[in-house]
């Protein structure tokens, strides 16, 4: 009785899930995404898309909101990233751990909190809608941008800085050439686990009063209205960005998907 | 399979004899042969019990006391007076949109309770199945509904139809409200919270909310657009006032629509915000000053602000108000014909509507019943009393004269002997609370409309309209916004391109060291 039991059947349950949850509904959204309210297939929602000023707006304050996100997120992340994997204190897992501990407690009730907090500062929330969103989101995806840049840091090998050091090249020299390029897969990493859920979490906004839509509202909206035509094209939009995104970021370095992968 | 159909086909010959030789008897069933009802109801729309031993409410006609869910205690009072085992199924649902994209995926149940506009929607779509005639019969004792329901909302569901049919055929009401301002009454006054204007008033600015919701938020524009209209004496003085109003709310004209869009765009650049349940919780912690509300919600929210020692209050424009209402509606898709299944659910109306359980439901969601009594006693009518009378020795009390609501005779269009029986005394400041809100004086209802279900056009008009709303149009991004974001991409780009370039010259020259 050769091959009863063949390591690649363990593969099988993942193969279903992945039919069930990942293939199926892609091909529901396709379907919808390519065909009007009468099911004729048409690109005809792409193109409302992309002419109607509001959903175009909608996407570039989506971008917009996200791209400033990413960089206040990684502003934060990287020194603290640096810092902490470069220093020789012992109790770095105890640090690491109080940076994720936040994610531990269930997101819509951190936001809440910060909800109360930033009035107390701001007293009316309603006035600062766009750096309040920022914030939320901020507080909200910080440990995803910290963990792959001190994981790839902490990687790096000391002894390539002290060679550089060695070679004759100052502090800054060392850091700009030798560590910044290899820390980058950590980067971009940080980023795309950032970048694109700040597009679409519009729970955030909800939340700190934000009454303007991102792409994430909007497919909400198309889908109370019925429209399951529209936030389909919404959503296909999306995935394809983000495909994109990964593919442009994924063919750099082997090592992004490596940094990553922690999470 | 067979054999469950045989059963059934038993069952409904077993229940065939019963009807006709009456209830007394007990019949004999297997244990198999339970009816299962799949109901679906708004989040927290019912009593489920769990009251705490001081809640018992101490009527002159009983005492009234939630132990277990009503939903639960339904089974055994159906198995007592219809002598059937029957299961209820019990779910939620959070939006008249999410119950109805549950029903078009194919999600079954055989109850549900959606507003007024979801069930015309239901009822144009022929997915309802109609009350049954005996439901109707106000001689049998078991049918609460029809003797007790209000004669205010009797006549609302017997005057308002669909492509040529009656609500009252498909829907019983389960509550009703309208829309006003829940406001503080230390920052604003009456007079400011007494037109739909408030929302884009300047001196509040950022300081009241605006529902997250199309319909409601379009009403409230429609009241401030057509607000001069409506309180002119030509209009108010029309015999065909009533008509008029509701033809003006349901307006969805694309030049109407326009018109709210611009005003919807004022109130976004001056509320608060657009809000689907934080409204109250920012009334109750003074975070905004109003908020607008239906009645049911102000009741609750009045009361969580009373326990905390703060006041608020609730309004209704002068202009006009939604009246509102949810309902019980059978689904064709689950009944599926089955006579034994629909006599259940119509029997769950029914148990719900028993004076006593209206009353469990009115004090545990804040909500007002449909139900009013009076062929079955006087138990809500008390219950209203008990809650908002003055005490003997206040002072500052008015007269509160809930006639409309409670008073058959008026209904039935008679000049009754004891006009002046469903008067309350209560306390002054009751007029803008808690019995104002819960039970909105005759003028409130006298001024409004109901809303009906956009179809089609209009329908796709008034969301593009809300997306247009919501949404940043990309024509208000001027030249230094647009030289922001080509500056960043074209940094973005080069600093990628740069990278790129000096990597592939890397890779050529000398390998670098791998880390690790």
């Amino acid at each position: 009785m050769k091959g009863m039991f063949q390591r690649k059947y363990l593969g099988i349950p993942y193969a279903l899930y992945l039919l069930v949850f990942v293939v199926l509904p892609l091909v529901v959204i396709v379907t919808y995404a390519f065909t009007d309210s009468d099911g004729k297939p048409g690109i005809g929602n792409f193109l409302n898309f992309f002419t109607d000023p509001n959903t175009l707006g909608t996407l570039v304050y989506s971008l917009v909101i996200a791209s400033v996100t990413t960089m206040v997120c990684l502003a934060i992340a990287y020194p603290t990233a640096y810092f902490l994997a470069m220093s020789s204190i012992r109790s770095k897992g105890a640090i690491i751990m109080l940076m994720i501990m936040p994610m531990w407690i269930n997101f819509t009730l951190r936001i809440t909190a910060l909800k109360e907090l930033l009035t107390m500062i701001e007293g009316n929330l309603a006035r600062y809608p766009f750096m309040n969103s920022v914030i939320g989101m901020t507080y909200d995806f910080l440990p995803f941008m910290i963990l792959p840049i001190y994981n790839q840091i902490s990687r790096i090998d000391k002894s390539l800085i002290e060679a550089a050091s060695d070679l004759g090249a100052d502090r800054a020299q060392a850091f700009l050439r030798v560590l910044l390029p290899l820390s980058m897969p950590g980067v971009i990493s940080g980023i795309s686990m950032v970048f694109l859920p700040a597009m679409t979490n519009y729970v955030v906004l909800d939340m700190l009063y934000n009454s303007t839509y991102i792409m994430g509202s909007l497919i909400g909206s198309y889908f109370s209205a019925y429209d399951w035509h529209g936030g389909s094209t919404i959503s296909l939009i999306l995935l394809i960005m983000i495909c994109l995104f990964t593919l442009f970021a994924g063919n750099d370095d082997e090592g992004t998907v490596r940094g990553g992968s922690i999470l | 399979m067979i054999r469950k159909k045989s059963l059934r086909i038993l069952a409904g010959l077993a229940s065939a004899v019963l009807l006709t030789t009456g209830f007394s008897s007990i019949p004999v069933r297997a244990e198999s042969d339970v009816i299962t009802i799949r109901v679906c109801n708004w989040e927290e729309y019912i009593d489920e019990g769990g009251w705490e031993e001081d809640e018992v409410i101490d009527l002159e006609s009983g005492d009234v006391f939630g132990e277990t869910a009503l939903y639960e205690e339904f089974e055994d009072w159906y198995y007592e007076n219809y002598g059937q085992r029957v299961h209820v199924e019990y779910s939620c649902f959070g939006t008249n949109e999410e119950l109805y994209n549950m029903l078009t995926l194919g999600d079954k149940f055989d109850l549900v309770c959606p507003s007024e506009y979801m069930i015309m929607k239901l009822m144009a779509e022929d997915r309802l199945v109609p009350y049954s005639e005996d439901f109707f019969d106000e001689e049998n004792e078991l049918n609460y509904y029809i003797r007790n329901v209000s004669p205010f909302i009797r006549e609302t569901f017997e005057t308002n139809e669909i492509n040529g049919e009656y609500w009252s055929s498909y829907g019983a009401c389960y509550m009703w409200g309208v829309l006003g301002f829940l406001y503080n009454p230390e920052a604003l006054s009456e007079e400011e919270v007494s037109t739909w204007n408030l929302l884009v008033n300047e001196d509040y600015a950022r300081q009241i909310t605006i529902k997250d919701n199309v319909r409601d938020s379009y009403f409230a524009t429609l009241g401030a657009i057509k607000g001069d209209l409506f309180l002119s004496e030509e209009f108010l003085n029309d015999p065909d006032y009533h008509e008029r109003l509701a033809a003006e709310m349901n307006d969805t004209s694309q030049e109407t629509i326009s018109e709210a869009l611009e005003f919807l765009q004022q109130v976004k650049d001056n509320a608060y915000s657009f809000e689907t349940d934080s409204g109250k919780a920012d009334m109750v912690t003074g975070k905004i000053y109003a908020n607008l509300q239906w009645s049911g919600d102000a009741v609750y929210a009045i009361d969580q602000a009373e326990e905390e020692d703060f006041e608020l209050c609730f309004s209704v424009p002068e202009e006009c108000t939604n009246l509102w209402f949810d309902g019980w509606v059978m689904l064709k898709d689950g009944i599926e014909g089955d006579a034994d299944r629909q006599r259940a659910c119509q029997a769950f109306v029914n148990f719900l509507s028993r004076p006593d359980n209206a009353v469990r439901n009115m004090y545990y969601i804040g909500y007002t019943s449909s139900i009013a009594g009076g062929t079955d006693g006087d138990e809500i009518f008390e219950y209203v009393d008990w809650c908002y009378s003055a005490e003997e020795d206040e002072e500052d009390t008015v007269e509160y004269d809930l006639g409309y609501f409670f008073d058959e005779a008026l209904y039935e269009g008679e000049d009754p002997e004891g006009a002046g029986e469903y008067i309350l005394t209560v306390p002054e400041e009751q007029t803008r609370r808690q019995l104002f809100a819960q039970y909105p004086p005759q003028d409130v209802t006298d001024r409004s409309a109901i809303m009906r279900y956009f179809d089609g056009d209009s329908n796709a008009r008034i969301n593009q309209m809300w997306i247009n709303v919501r949404c940043y149009n990309i024509e208000k991004i001027n030249a230094a916004g647009w030289a922001a974001i080509v500056a960043a991409i074209v940094l973005i780009l080069g600093a990628v391109i740069y990278s790129r370039i000096k990597k592939g010259r890397n890779k050529t020259i000398r390998r670098p060291h791998q880390p690790q």
